[in-house]
């Protein structure tokens, strides 16, 4: 019976989650490319709130961690205390070349890498910076893993 | 399109006429792209979100027309050394148009809101205000400097490209508050799509690129262009040969940002955000902020107690001053 409840409370907790994704937008050293298209997803045109998905103020309100930019040595901490004051189950998504890897700033004195090189990260959405349409793309094979959805790894999604 | 000028200059290159139009022309639908963003940015600061979904929403037709030039939407990468790699085909030319004919009566609303709206007049008007001679002594640049009376614009007293052929009308006011901050730039918007259309309807014809030489020879240049935001500087060195030995960059922000702490004397904490809006700060070009301050001339450690006791006392003390 314990069981039963626990499982229905579950259901409920990941359908609450599939529907309203709250994010926590964190630049550790981006060129803010990437933070102006993560912001124009939310203006009227990709208007991703119809979603659910919405920006949150603190970590604590956020589901997921959208981290855009190489990880810089200043922001490193910053970045793992925001990732840590989230609560489980939690998300990254790194934003652009960047967060992926370093992109143009890889190997500067004052990098120390992609996001990854930190944070388990769910998602790539790769890009110099990423379209708003591949954010989009993002957040949905996020949800697909929030489902728990098997995810194809480095094949497009078939529409 | 900075380094490109500053590296021909130092070649001795120039690039075409027709590249130099296409420089000038992208560099004003990124100008009439960033000050509709910062348009939102600041509505969003001031508490107004309904004019930053309508500004972006906006935005995205010039961001388009963009996109159809140059097949990305933010970082055109328009400028090669020499010229330019894309050219404006009659297509392209005529959704270009296509985007200033929808954004223009768009920013004939936006500049109706941001001189008559009533509840957004009380967020700008009158606060942080920068006279023209604290705006001479701060060394404000682009739209802030322009709101305090002082005309300065690169593209009007250096012309580079082809602003010496597309004269940009300087537009100032002498208010120097926040709300003329908001008209500046939303009244620079016109100009920017008068001059879209112009050079549109004047492209010369010739190639894009000329033969940039393989090797530069040493020297120095200082090369400066009217960003968005205002002047921006490179320095480029050269040694010879295929890499530069030294390019040093002046952003606008950089200029700018310490006014606010000028600015934001006597007006409200919560007007700190929009007063930093006001200067349309660029943060990450705030990383090349270098702080020099001399050893050990009144330094002083506080700890955090210390830091909050210090606070507590400054505020008595401020009190008792404006009560005496
Ligand atoms: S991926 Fe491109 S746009 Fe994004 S932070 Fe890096 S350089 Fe900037």
């Amino acid at each position: 019976m314990q069981n039963l409840i626990l499982n229905a409370l579950e259901k409920a907790k990941t359908w609450a989650r599939l529907n309203s994704p709250w994010v926590l937008h964190y630049n550790s050293g981006s060129c803010n490319g990437c933070d102006i298209e993560l912001l124009a997803t939310i203006t009227p045109r990709y208007d991703v709130e119809r979603f659910g998905v919405k920006l949150a103020g603190s970590p604590r309100h956020a589901d997921v961690l959208i981290a855009t930019g190489p990880v810089t040595r200043q922001s490193r901490d910053r970045l793992l205390r925001i990732y840590q004051q989230m609560p489980e189950p939690r998300y990254v998504m790194a934003l652009g070349a960047c967060a992926l890897g370093g992109g143009v700033f890889h190997n500067c004195y004052n990098t120390l890498g992609g996001i990854d090189a930190f944070l388990p990260v769910d998602v790539y959405v790769p890009g110099c910076p990423p379209r708003p349409e591949a954010i989009i793309n993002g957040v949905v094979l996020l949800l697909q893993k929030l489902k728990g959805e098997a995810v194809p790894h480095g094949e497009p999604q078939p529409a | 399109m900075t380094y490109a000028l500053a590296v021909e200059a130092l070649a001795g290159v120039e690039a075409p006429p027709r590249a130099q139009a296409i420089r000038t022309l992208v560099a004003e639908m990124e100008r009439v792209h960033s000050h509709l963003l910062w348009l939102g940015v600041t509505a969003h600061e001031a508490g107004f979100d309904t004019l930053f979904m309508y500004s972006w929403r906006d935005r995205e037709a010039i961001l388009d027309a963009l996109e159809a030039l140059c097949g990305n939407r933010v970082n055109y990468s328009v400028n090669v050394l020499g010229g330019v790699k894309f050219d404006v085909t009659d297509e392209i030319a005529a959704s270009i148009h296509q985007a200033i004919d929808i954004l223009h009566p768009r920013t004939v609303h936006y500049l109706n809101v941001v001189t008559h709206d009533a509840a957004f007049l009380q967020r700008t008007r009158g606060v942080g205000i920068s006279t023209p001679q604290q705006a001479e002594l701060l060394g404000l640049i682009g739209p802030p400097a322009r709101a305090a009376g002082l005309r300065r614009d690169v593209r009007a007293d250096a012309p580079y490209a082809a602003y010496a052929a597309y004269v940009p009308q300087v537009i100032t006011t002498t208010a120097g508050d926040l709300a003329a901050r908001c008209e500046v730039r939303v009244r620079e918007l016109f100009e920017s799509y008068r001059l879209i259309r112009e050079v549109l309807n004047t492209l010369p014809q010739g190639e894009l690129t000329t033969r940039m030489k393989r090797n530069v020879p040493p020297g120095e240049v200082i090369q400066r262009v009217e960003a968005p935001r205002g002047e921006a500087l490179y320095f480029v060195r050269s040694k010879g040969g295929e890499t530069p030995d030294r390019v040093k960059i002046r952003t606008p922000t950089l200029c700018n940002i310490a006014s606010v702490a000028v600015m934001a004397v006597g007006a409200q904490l919560a007007d700190v955000p929009l007063l930093l809006a006001g200067v349309d700060p660029c943060f990450s070009c705030n990383d090349r902020t270098v702080r020099v301050r001399q050893a050990g001339a009144g330094d002083q450690l506080l700890r955090w107690g210390q830091l909050r006791q210090y606070g507590i006392d400054f505020y008595a003390q401020k009190r008792t001053a404006t009560h005496a």
